[in-house]
């Protein structure tokens, strides 16, 4: 049906492919999986038309199409769905779908046909969306379902996936899995990019293994293991997160002095009342708390608020017994409170400045004399971090944007954990995005050390497996609310996914 | 600064430059000369003699100080539209010193005066714009430009009124503080209005370079012009790096009013800084927004300007316009063309892919 063989690209001096390869028969779920960086996307996105190999053949249907575009591929009945939706929220979902398909009339949209349209390819595939709904009044959920509708409206017959479970709770991934089986079952073929095992053991008919932008391996899903997958992922055995729960018992949260003290904080957005919503936990020393939810639940705002980077309109937050609702984001830092930001290329990093430069933001305000930057200092305390941490390429004038998601993660956690200060509080939200098996091994390593070391540790992922693996108590966050907080040891994915889902807890048990 | 850094500042001026002069000979040739002759008429009314010397670098040195501010602005994340306002205002300040501090003061007392009157002037029309950024969120491109307006038909009501000299569109004169011109020193520069303001300024560029790339302070204001997230995730107080930002950009303009009303003419003159402030712009694009670099294209944009005069029995002076105007396009077209062409030709070194460096491809989940 598919075959691409020996895809040869490249952005300037970036291998992004090398000789990759794949193979999807007709009527198959198809997982192409590999760490971040081993180039999946750019694959498929060769595949889809958003741009040409360099070298190397692309086959569909028995026919060289290599170079096409992606009108080409639509007319061919390719199509993607990416990662980021691209939905104009102002306008309906009839609107989204039928945008740049436009059925007229004379000069005129031909609104009824349209929607007539789009109900009967709802009834189809079960892709329930409230149709003439505006796309921002739409959960997550909706608005990926949303996209693949608008991918099928165009004539997909294999439709490519990319990442698509990253903003889904675990009921609305077991929907989607329904959704895609019956695709399959009516003669669709799907292509799922993912890094994530267990959906690639939970909907897949066989798979493709990638590694630094070459094809590894292709198996049957029934032949294979998880362990196995990882082994071709990486090169290597790895530790998966599940094989390393925290042990029962092990926390010495009760009873130990509560290092981080937030009481009914809340956070108003101009938009709808409130983000963050009257809540109220604390965090002790020795302690992970995990925080669980689906992405836009008010974790975000959460995190900034207890960080200083959004203002609080209610509550308090208490760093070690000092308040500090009202403190400046420097004089938190300079109280211990160290934060990794879940979004390093916005936050965490600044991209052009150098590896040394970033290994001092937030502290270079400790690596001043009278007003001039110590270069002296600032060099040494980056050549320290660089070696302690394993940053590669260890080159402290590197820009930050040269550097693989892993290692610039690196460059974030050494700041934040070993910098120019102590800390006794991390805030940690969505510590392992982006970055490959290898290295969340090394986080999730930095994160038990803090804990061993007496350090609070805030635990906010989307990665459920990460929350449970690491986490001494779990809070689920919906709807701005912490509506459930359980021990860590013996929670599980089916235990949260209702509260999740904003389930009473009344119905959950 | 690596080489490849280095090539990657370098060479869109010199590209642009290229291609200006090109674009310059079909001009030329359309007027029936010799394009040869046309730039020897160039170089030699400008750099071939002592006076055209002097006054390209009597010119270059009010565009640094425009240059500089717009650059500086603009490492913060701000475009300052103002500088010919703050220009105005810094001129009009010193002007304001020179006519109530009577002579006989000596100038180690009175210059230091001039220094702070104008910087202070301009500061604070460059500053208003900040704070009103800072404190409301107004658009600082529209708040200088039209701040131009304001300020430039103010300075004007006052020199027709309050410090009206008859028959005159200027000021009276300064009454302290001397400022050697360079023909004092050099006779051959007789008639040029190059003074020794220009060192003041080579000063302030050294200033401005060591501000921004060895202080804390330019640390962080160019954290806030590149990721202003990250500058806040920093513990940097965005909103006060941009008001101090916009008040220290004017302030930079503002100085550079001393060249004309201090170091030249010794009054303040309506008009006397038209043009000056939005060539800055087209200064500190083409000198990348780096103080050495906005030297150099002070100098650039200067040569032509004074070229201009030097050519027009030859060729419209206009002309000139239109070659510095062919070098500001050129420039915004070549910088992302010639970075990307440099790219690729890096790609296809040998070995430069073996570089472990995993930026692009894979967007985050």
């Amino acid at each position: 049906m598919i075959r691409l063989s020996d895809i040869h690209k490249s952005f300037g001096a970036v291998y992004a492919n090398r000789g990759a390869s794949l193979d999807v028969a007709a009527r198959e779920i198809h997982a192409l999986v590999g760490e971040n960086g081993a180039g999946k996307s750019t694959l498929m996105r060769i595949l889809s038309g958003m741009f040409p190999a360099d070298s190397g053949r692309i086959e569909v249907d028995g026919k060289d199409v290599s170079g096409w575009t992606t009108a080409d591929a639509i007319a061919s009945g390719v199509g993607m769905v990416h990662q980021h939706f691209m939905l104009v929220p102002t306008l309906t979902v009839t609107e989204n779908v039928m945008l740049g398909a436009e059925i007229t009339r004379g000069l005129q949209l031909d609104r009824q046909k349209a929607e007539h349209d789009v109900q009967a390819l709802v009834q189809r595939t079960g892709l329930v969306v409230p149709t003439r709904q505006r796309v921002s009044e739409l959960t997550v959920g909706e608005a990926q379902r949303v996209e693949i509708l608008k991918t099928l409206y165009r004539g997909a017959r294999v439709l490519i996936l990319d990442e698509p479970t990253a903003v889904l709770s675990p009921p609305e991934v077991h929907e989607l899995w329904r959704v895609l089986r019956r695709l399959r079952d009516d003669g669709g073929t799907i292509v799922l990019i993912t890094h994530k095992l267990d959906e690639v053991m939970a909907v897949s008919d066989s798979i493709t293994v990638m590694r630094h932008g070459a094809t590894v391996g292709r198996l049957k899903t029934s032949d294979t293991s998880p362990r196995e997958i990882a082994r071709m992922m990486v090169g290597r055995d790895v530790a998966l997160a599940q094989d390393s729960r925290a042990p029962a018992g092990a926390s010495p949260s009760s009873g130990a002095r509560p290092l981080l003290d937030v009481r009914n904080l809340v956070v108003a957005s101009s938009r709808r009342a409130n983000v963050v919503d009257d809540v109220s936990f604390s965090v002790a020393a020795g302690e992970i708390l995990g925080v669980a939810g689906v992405e836009g639940n008010g974790q975000t705002e959460l995190i900034e608020a207890i960080a200083g980077l959004r203002h609080a309109t209610g509550g308090t937050v208490l760093l070690d017994g000092t308040d500090v609702t009202r403190a400046s984001v420097r004089a938190r830092g300079d109280l211990g409170l160290s934060h990794i930001p879940e979004d390093r290329h916005e936050r965490g990093l600044v991209l052009e400045y150098t590896l040394a430069e970033n290994l001092i933001l937030g502290q270079q305000h400790r690596f001043t004399r009278a007003g001039a930057l110590d270069r002296t200092r600032i060099e040494a305390h980056a050549r320290h971090l660089i070696e302690k941490f394993d940053v590669r390429p260890a080159d402290a004038t590197l820009p930050a944007r040269a550097l693989s998601g892993g290692n610039q993660q690196k460059i974030v956690i050494a700041r934040e954990m070993a910098g120019g200060r102590s800390f006794t509080v991390l805030l940690a939200a969505q510590p392992t995005r982006g970055v490959d098996v290898g290295a969340i091994e090394f986080i999730h390593g930095q994160l038990r050390a803090a804990r061993a070391a007496g350090k609070a540790v805030l635990l906010v992922s989307a990665d459920l497996t990460e929350v449970l693996a690491l986490s001494d108590r779990v809070a689920v966050m919906y709807g701005g609310r912490v509506v459930a907080i359980v021990p860590g040891a013996s929670a599980s994915a089916e235990q949260l996914g209702p509260y999740m889902m904003g389930v009473s807890a009344g119905a959950a048990a | 600064m690596t080489r490849a850094k280095l090539e990657e500042a370098l060479l869109p001026p010199v590209v642009a430059l290229l291609v200006a002069l090109l674009v310059g000979d079909i001009l030329i040739l359309s007027f029936g000369q010799s394009p040869g002759a046309v730039y020897w008429q160039l170089l030699e009314g400008t750099w071939g003699n002592a006076y055209g010397f002097g006054q390209v670098l009597y010119k270059a040195t009010t565009l640094t100080c425009t240059g500089l501010a717009v650059g500086l602005a603009l490492r913060a994340g701000l475009f300052n539209i103002g500088a010919e306002g703050q220009l105005a205002a810094g001129g009009f300040a010193a002007a304001l010193v020179g006519i109530a501090l009577p002579a006989g003061i000596p100038s180690l007392v009175v210059l230091p005066l001039y220094v702070v009157a104008s910087s202070l002037a301009g500061g604070i029309v460059g500053g208003i714009p900040g704070v009103l950024k800072a404190r409301f969120g107004a658009h600082e491109v529209i708040t200088t430009i039209m701040l131009n307006f304001v300020v430039l038909a103010l300075l004007n009501y006052l020199i027709s009124t309050r410090f009206k000299v008859h028959d005159t569109l200027h000021t009276a004169e300064l009454k302290s503080g001397a400022v050697p011109r360079l023909s004092d020193v050099f006779p051959a520069f007789h008639g040029s209005a190059a003074n020794a303001i220009v060192l003041l300024i080579a000063v302030v560029v050294v200033a401005a370079w060591w501000f921004l790339f060895r202080t804390r302070a330019g640390f962080e204001l160019r954290a806030v012009g590149l990721q202003p997230e990250a500058a806040e995730y920093g513990g940097v107080s965005v909103g006060g790096v941009w008001w101090k930002a916009m008040a220290l950009s004017g302030a930079i303009a503002g100085i550079g009013g001393l060249n004309y009303v201090l170091g030249y003419k010794r009054y303040y003159e309506e008009g006397f800084a038209a043009g000056a402030g939005f060539l800055g712009i087209a200064v500190a694009l083409v000198g990348r927004n780096h103080p050495f670099g906005v030297v150099i294209a002070a100098i650039l944009f200067a040569t032509l300007s004074q070229g201009g005069l030097a050519v027009n029995a030859l060729v419209p002076k206009q002309m000139v316009d239109v070659l510095q105007a062919v070098v500001i396009i050129s420039m915004a077209t070549a910088v992302p063309e010639v970075r990307r062409a440099l790219a690729s030709l890096r790609s296809r070194e040998p070995g430069a892919g073996s570089r472990e460096i995993a930026a692009v491809p894979e967007t985050q989940p």
